[in-house]
């Protein structure tokens, strides 16, 4: 393993405590869980709890699952040829895969926003009132009304207010990034998705859109992926850590990143590996 | 070898000077055969001075050279030329042009008093113009100052006559005709099914157009009679008398005596009736608006039909179809669908669209136009409908790999992100998919359009025709006649080309006929780029 010239202790990351907050425990309830993309095992007995209105990160090496765990939760890897899963994960006691529930009224719960910004071709206003458009919300007043408060909570709005109508194509890597959160919570999903939303970023964009997930958490249940340690620490309350699509480690942010009961999870967010 | 592989020599340089070379025989052709369609074609239009030629054998020429060409036989060292003139005068010379021997001409000269003529029968005429009999008996000698003005006015007098007479005789006499022809089918029905009202009422429609056909002949009869006597005496190059009335007259100009600007006026004029008239004189004179108009419509129509079943075929390959080997197949057998001649395409239309279809058609709709109209089909025979239908079908290949390489070509991210938003399948195709690969499926549009053009060989089964009567559209309910047979640009250049009885007259019309379908095809596309241009200006700076 290299060793990096100033390894990151963990004393030197700055954890904020976990917020204790009412809701349900085990809002998505993830149990023995396994995925296989054709013969290659991807996850391998995966158990963890998310609590609702917290910010749960996944951190862990390249290639360890926690893309794969994270576009399960609102079943985006069915588009994928040939997977296959066992286990169950449950949001608010409900299986998401009861064959009763729609994949579509399942995704409606659950937003993702991507790594790479991918706003559509279309006006500003058009990308973030997609999810009501889809829907069949036609009222203009409702639509404008969902597009400002979607774009003020994106802190997004001041930006681009007087130019809804421009191609969101015209933005700026950050601000394109702000728009596909706002388009993600336009129609008000309970769960929030985010698989490392700030790795194309610069540390300004990065330091808005944590700031945005610290107050999204009111309303949302936030689950991200980040390769930052700096970022987990900052934005989370709990932490999962990933290693070859195994769970190590899943605890409040505190304890993994003070104290951790695994060997591999020190390593790792001392940067010795990974 | 181990001495060439580390040789310095750059090994791909022959292959650049060798692709150079395909690139350089490659635009030569494309260059030649445009610069010799451009040049041959646009001279037809342009009036040169005409010679008057003494020739060895006691003949004398009047005409406007057409070709000059090596004597069949002669020598390579000393090459023996011989020249084609467009004498004209058909009615009494038998052909339009001669060819004479250049080594036999003793003499020429350009005199100013040469007339060309463009007449509605019998083709062009060089004449000497001797005097003018104007309509009201009057002979003018063409010494007279007042000649010239005289022969305008006249000419433009009898135009007229002439312009009127078609209106009564072509439009007005052929609509009542028409209107006649459908009333005699209904009377014919009602007769058969012993409706007496109707039976009368039909009688009486039928007299009061034959009442109408009458004074409409009347009219015509009229006209002529009032004016159409103006006549120009001259004589042709052996001096034989040559009289021709003025209403036969379309143009009449003084070749030697034009400057460039009356050259160019002359040259606009008629391109302006090559464009916008019909055709004159078995094809070979006059106009090609139908034909222009019977393009136009048709390909237009193949578009319309093409890209909607092309687009969704290629949404349901890519999106919906299982993906596997029936689905590789199939994707075959639509590309080798492009490598089918078209002649097959044709034959394919002529039995299912033409017979199976139309024949039903008929049957189901129609069936009282077949039973008393002596079995007269409507959509039973070629038609712009079925000639649409069968390049649609033979384009088809080209809309589909088109469509699939744009829709592959969407990023995925577009894709997951409208359906993380809950879109179903088919709402991020409408909303997404399809307006982010509306470029390439034009471009596909764009090719299909260009070969559909183009094409002629299916269409002679399917509709097209060399003289249609009317045109495809046209004031008469249903103002779109879809069953009509019409004319077109391909077809009429291969109809002068090798079946006009004229071949010396055709020619310069096939080179002017091509230009024009090229330039009709350019025109086309250059709008269907013009739009792919601007869908393509709303994804600029798309930066995936
Ligand atoms: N569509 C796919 N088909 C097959 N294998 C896949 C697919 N997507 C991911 N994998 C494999 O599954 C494993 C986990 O991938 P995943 O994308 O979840 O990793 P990750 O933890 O998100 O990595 P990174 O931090 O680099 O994004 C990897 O070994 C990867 O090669
Ligand atoms: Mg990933």
């Amino acid at each position: 393993m290299p060793q990096l010239m100033n390894p990151p202790s963990s004393s030197r990351i700055k954890v904020r405590p976990a917020t204790e907050r009412e809701g349900r425990k085990d809002y998505i309830s993830i149990r023995d869980y396994g995925f296989w993309y054709g013969q290659k095992k991807a996850l391998d007995a995966i158990s963890l709890d998310i609590p609702e209105r917290q910010v749960v990160a996944f951190i862990g090496p390249s290639g360890c699952g926690k893309s794969t765990l994270l576009r399960n939760l609102n079943r985006m890897n069915d588009l994928v040829d040939g997977v296959r899963h066992e286990g169950e994960i449950t949001i608010n006691g409900r299986s998401i895969y009861d064959p009763g529930l729609e994949v579509i009224s399942l995704r409606r719960r659950v937003g993702m926003v991507f790594q790479k910004s991918n706003p559509f071709p279309k006006s500003i206003f058009e990308n973030v009132v997609y999810a009501l458009r889809v829907v069949g919300v036609r009222d203009r007043a409702v639509l404008e009304e969902a597009c400002e408060t979607s774009l003020r909570k994106a802190a997004l709005w001041d930006e681009v207010k007087d130019r809804l109508n421009d191609s969101a194509l015209g933005l700026s890597g950050g601000q394109m990034q702000r728009l596909c959160i706002a388009r993600a919570i336009a129609n008000r999903p309970e769960i929030l998705l985010m698989d490392e939303p700030c790795s194309a970023l610069d540390p300004i964009a990065t330091g808005k859109i944590e700031e945005l997930i610290h107050e999204l958490k009111d309303q949302f249940t936030i689950v991200i992926v980040t390769h930052s340690m700096q970022q987990a620490a900052r934005v989370s309350d709990r932490t999962a850590f990933f290693y070859l699509g195994k769970q190590i480690e899943y605890d409040t942010t505190e304890k993994i990143f003070m104290n951790p009961s695994q060997a591999q999870t020190e390593a790792y967010i001392s940067g010795r590996f990974g | 070898m181990a001495s060439s592989s580390d040789s310095s020599t750059p090994r791909g340089e022959a292959w650049v000077w060798f692709s150079g070379l395909g690139l350089i025989i490659g635009l030569g052709m494309v260059i030649g055969l445009l610069s010799l369609v451009v040049l041959n074609g646009v001279t037809v239009f342009w009036a040169p001075q005409v010679p008057v030629a003494t020739v060895d054998d006691g003949r004398t020429i009047i005409g406007q050279l057409a070709q000059r060409r090596v004597r069949a036989g002669s020598l390579a060292s000393e090459p023996r030329y011989e020249l084609q003139y467009q004498v004209g005068l058909r009615e009494l010379n038998g052909n339009s042009y001669v060819w004479v021997d250049e080594a036999k001409i003793k003499s020429e000269s350009f005199p100013a008093d040469i007339l060309g003529l463009e007449r509605v029968e019998n083709g062009p005429a060089f004449v000497r113009p001797q005097s003018l009999r104007k309509s009201d008996g009057k002979l003018i000698p063409v010494t007279d100052l007042a000649f010239e003005d005289a022969f305008q006015v006249e000419v433009a007098a009898a135009t007229n006559i002439r312009e009127k007479l078609v209106e009564i005789t072509r439009h007005r006499i052929g609509d009542v005709n028409s209107e006649m022809d459908k009333a005699r089918v209904a009377l014919r029905r009602a007769e058969d099914l012993k409706l007496a009202a109707e039976v009368a009422a039909l009688r009486r429609q039928i007299a009061g157009l034959e009442e109408r056909f009458a004074s409409l002949q009347a009219e015509a009869k009229a006209v002529v009679d009032r004016g159409a006597v103006a006549s120009l005496v001259s004589r042709d190059a052996s001096g034989r008398e040559v009289v021709v009335p003025l209403t036969q007259v379309i143009r009449a100009w003084f070749p030697n005596r034009l400057d460039t600007w009356g050259r160019i006026k002359l040259f606009i004029s008629r391109l302006g009736e090559f464009v916008f008239d019909e055709p004159r004189e078995a094809n070979t004179e006059g106009g090609l608006m139908p034909a222009i108009f019977g393009t136009l419509v048709m390909t237009v129509f193949m578009s319309l039909m093409v890209t909607p079943f092309g687009v969704i075929t290629a949404i349901y390959l890519r999106e919906y179809a299982q993906q596997g080997s029936v689905l590789r197949i199939v994707r075959i057998s639509v590309n080798n669908l492009a490598g089918v001649p078209s002649i097959v395409f044709g034959v394919f239309g002529l039995g299912f669209f033409v017979y199976v279809l139309g024949g039903s058609i008929d049957r189901f709709f129609f069936a009282d136009q077949l039973k008393y109209n002596n079995n007269t089909p409507v959509f039973g025979t070629g038609g712009l409908l079925w000639c649409s239908l069968t390049l649609a079908l033979m384009t088809l290949p080209v809309v589909i790999v088109a469509t699939e390489e744009a829709l592959a070509a969407v990023p995925r991210g577009m894709r997951e992100a409208s359906l993380a938003t809950g879109a179903s399948k088919w709402q991020t195709i409408r909303d997404i998919l399809l307006p982010a690969s509306a470029p390439g499926i034009l471009t596909g549009v764009i090719l299909a359009m260009a070969r559909g053009a183009g094409e002629v060989a299916p269409l002679m089964l399917v509709g097209v025709v060399k003289l249609a009567p009317t045109l495809p559209l046209d004031g008469a309910a249903p103002f779109l006649h879809m069953d009509r047979k019409f004319m077109h640009l391909g077809f009429h250049v291969y109809d002068l080309g090798f079946q006009s009885p004229d071949s010396d007259a055709a020619r310069p019309m096939v080179f002017a006929t091509t230009l024009l379908l090229i330039c009709l095809v350019v025109c086309l596309n250059i709008g269907a780029i013009w739009i792919r241009n601007r869908l393509r200006a709303r994804f600029k700076g798309a930066s995936f």
